[in-house]
């Protein structure tokens, strides 16, 4: 089992961009942490969902 | 010295405005106060009235980072004022922060943040306040903080368009080192647009967490 944004899924094996395109994320307007780490913008692609992992994804909406 | 401080600094001394924060503060909450650095990334509608909060409450050091120019669809919801149109942010906001406190340090910067100044702008101050517009502007921003910059908490704005209630804006810790004020999801994208009303309070939200982090420190 996988906590996403607090939420339990059964999501491991994966793709982490995969998962978030499918979820409406747009890779540019987020910040993501999986397991207390930040995850550079270039490397979401690689990421591989895996068994326990806590991952965030922050979205930002426009306006300041 | 600026001209505009020098003015202001005759008009006031350091020791009378130093007895009217005595008269309502503790010495020790002042003193945590003047030695805090704090950032503010964007002098927009957030970034002006961040900036201005902290100042009144007399924060030592603020750096000021923004490259745009003060435009006439800023009045709405900006500090800025009808003689500052057309002048850099990065100079429009000091000579109106000398105005509130001329004896703060303000060091203002008026360049684009990107992930290759991020670590040099920032990686000093302890407190960063994300104060952009865009939302891959302010991702880009939050990102490379908490990434570049292990010493940094950082304090960004997400949704306050509109006129919907201010209540729905709150301070949330969303990670380790990163507080998110806003309603998160009001999106200028979506053709609501900028009020003064909620713009401010969710500025007061950020410069409050901001307050709350020098005095826990």
């Amino acid at each position: 089992m996988v906590k996403i944004n607090g939420e339990d899924k059964e999501l491991a094996g994966r793709k982490l961009l995969e998962y978030m395109l499918e979820a409406g994320f747009e890779p540019e307007r987020v910040v993501v942490e999986r397991n207390l780490e930040i995850i550079p913008k270039d490397r979401l692609g690689d990421i591989l969902i895996q068994d326990e992992d806590v991952i965030e994804v922050l979205n930002f909406v426009g306006g300041g | 010295m600026n001209k505009m401080q020098e003015e202001m600094q005759r008009l006031i001394s350091k020791q009378e405005l130093d007895r009217a924060f005595d008269a309502r503060f503790p010495r020790e909450m002042q003193e945590k106060l003047r030695s805090a650095k704090v950032a503010v990334a964007g002098l927009g509608g957030l970034g002006s009235n961040i900036a201005v909060m902290l100042a009144r409450s007399g924060v030592g050091k603020l750096l000021l980072v923004d490259f745009d120019n003060v435009d006439v669809t800023n009045l709405n919801r900006q500090m800025y004022l009808i003689p500052h149109l057309g002048k850099p942010k990065a100079e429009a906001l000091p000579e109106l922060l000398y105005q509130i406190n001329p004896y703060i340090d303000y060091e203002s910067v008026c360049v684009r943040v990107t992930p290759e100044n991020v670590k040099e702008l920032f990686a000093e101050y302890p407190i960063v306040c994300e104060a952009f517009d865009r939302p891959d502007q302010k991702a880009m921003l939050v990102r490379e903080l908490l990434t570049q910059c292990p010493g940094t908490t950082v304090v960004s704005g997400n949704g306050m368009a509109g006129y919907a209630d201010t209540n729905e804006i709150k301070t949330c810790q969303m990670m380790h080192r990163l507080y998110v004020c806003g309603d998160r999801k009001t999106d200028v994208g979506n053709g609501i647009g900028l009020i003064a009303p909620r713009v401010a309070a969710c500025a007061a939200h950020e410069a409050n967490k901001v307050l709350q982090l020098i005095m826990q420190d």
